[in-house]
């Protein structure tokens, strides 16, 4: 049996209940380890990533999880990656920007957190409020570069002060114990 | 040096009895327990059960650590404090914050806890106080007294996508 390698094997469509349930259980039938996933409802779509370990080639997983896949009428994609478990990067920061949903303003944010050093470990982004006058919420987490959280505090006080947007950084200060 | 134990041992989840006597060998296991404390990372806190001792000892000092932003909320810091017997008599706030375990490695995860507590504890010689604790400290404290009563943080996770309560919060451009 060949040495599992790690792949990365993404899946997207309209959500409905037992998807996770039908395709792991399908991997799991097909010898496959899972490592690290994350799946989330994205404007109602289904959307999962998943860390998969698998002895064959990125064709033969495909071919071991897309009769399920089809099924349920999702889109699935496989890749090889060069993925290790236990290399976790913890993050130091949390930023939180929110305001009236305009274009550019993620964009605008990440590339003056990036800029000031940061590099970002998740992000997640919302719209809500109502359609008439819908409010645009992005949560991530990172780690702050060498200058710390100066130059990031300095990054989101220019884009406050620009007017439009509310912006908040928080220090998460893991305890080990 | 005292070896730690890892989850899924089953004696992380024993419920610890409490210390007895205040002799010598408390006063030598204390020391070690310390000594184990000292080689982990920016480990600010260590309970018995941890090295395999199912009693009511736990050390706590945060004395060490580099705080991120000032947090505009009391934080307190005693030192290091030997609790022996130990119990939270008074809880008050909540706050949601990241923790990690000795027990547990490569893994981090939200845990609620209060933010102020009060605390009654004997030391290593028997010596007994109370103190009120708040901030990291209070929760470096609450992390400890649940390895004590066989609580792992994981028993107490809530989602990292939630942020329901901000511990520490800036507004940006009013500093
Ligand atoms: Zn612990």
């Amino acid at each position: 049996m060949a040495q599992a390698r790690w792949h990365m094997l993404t899946i997207i469509g309209a959500d409905r209940p037992g998807i996770v349930a039908a395709v792991t259980q399908a991997l799991f039938e097909g010898g496959c380890n899972l490592g690290e996933t994350s799946m989330i409802r994205l404007g109602g779509n289904f959307t999962i990533m998943m860390m998969v370990a698998h002895a064959g080639d990125a064709s033969a997983l495909a071919a071991l999880a897309g009769p399920s896949a089809e099924r349920l009428g999702l889109h699935l994609h496989v890749v090889p990656i060069e993925g290790q478990l236990h290399a976790a990067l913890e993050p130091d920061v949390r930023v939180t920007v929110f305001g009236a949903d305009r274009p550019g303003i993620v964009a605008q944010v990440t590339s003056a957190l990036a800029a000031a050093g940061l590099n970002i470990v998740n992000l997640e982004s919302h719209v809500g409020g109502s359609p008439e006058q819908p409010i645009y919420i992005m949560q991530l987490e990172g780690r702050a570069g060498e200058g710390g959280l100066e130059p990031l505090e300095r990054a989101l006080a220019e884009i406050k002060a620009r007017g439009g947007v509310d912006v908040r950084l928080a220090s998460i200060d893991a305890l080990y114990g | 040096m005292l070896e730690i134990l890892r989850y899924p041992d089953p004696r992380l989840k024993e419920i610890s009895e409490p210390a007895l006597r205040f002799d010598d060998e408390l006063r030598a296991f204390a020391a070690a327990l310390e000594e184990a404390r000292r080689a982990g990372p920016a480990t600010v806190g260590i309970a018995a059960p941890q090295v395999g001792r199912l009693i009511r000892v736990a050390i706590v000092d945060v004395s060490g650590r580099k705080p991120g932003k000032p947090s505009g909320k009391p934080e307190t810091c005693h030192g290091r404090m030997v609790l022996v017997n130990p119990e939270i008599v008074e809880w008050d706030g909540l706050a949601i914050g990241r923790e990690g375990c000795l027990s547990v490695p490569d893994f981090t995860g939200n845990v609620i806890r209060a933010e102020q507590i009060v605390l009654e504890a004997r030391d290593e010689h028997g010596a007994s106080s109370r103190r009120e604790l708040s901030g990291f400290e209070a929760r470096a404290v609450q992390h400890e007294v649940d390895h004590l009563d066989g609580i792992l943080f994981l028993d107490r996770l809530v989602s990292r996508r939630a942020d329901l309560f901000q511990r520490k919060t800036y507004q940006g451009a009013a500093k």
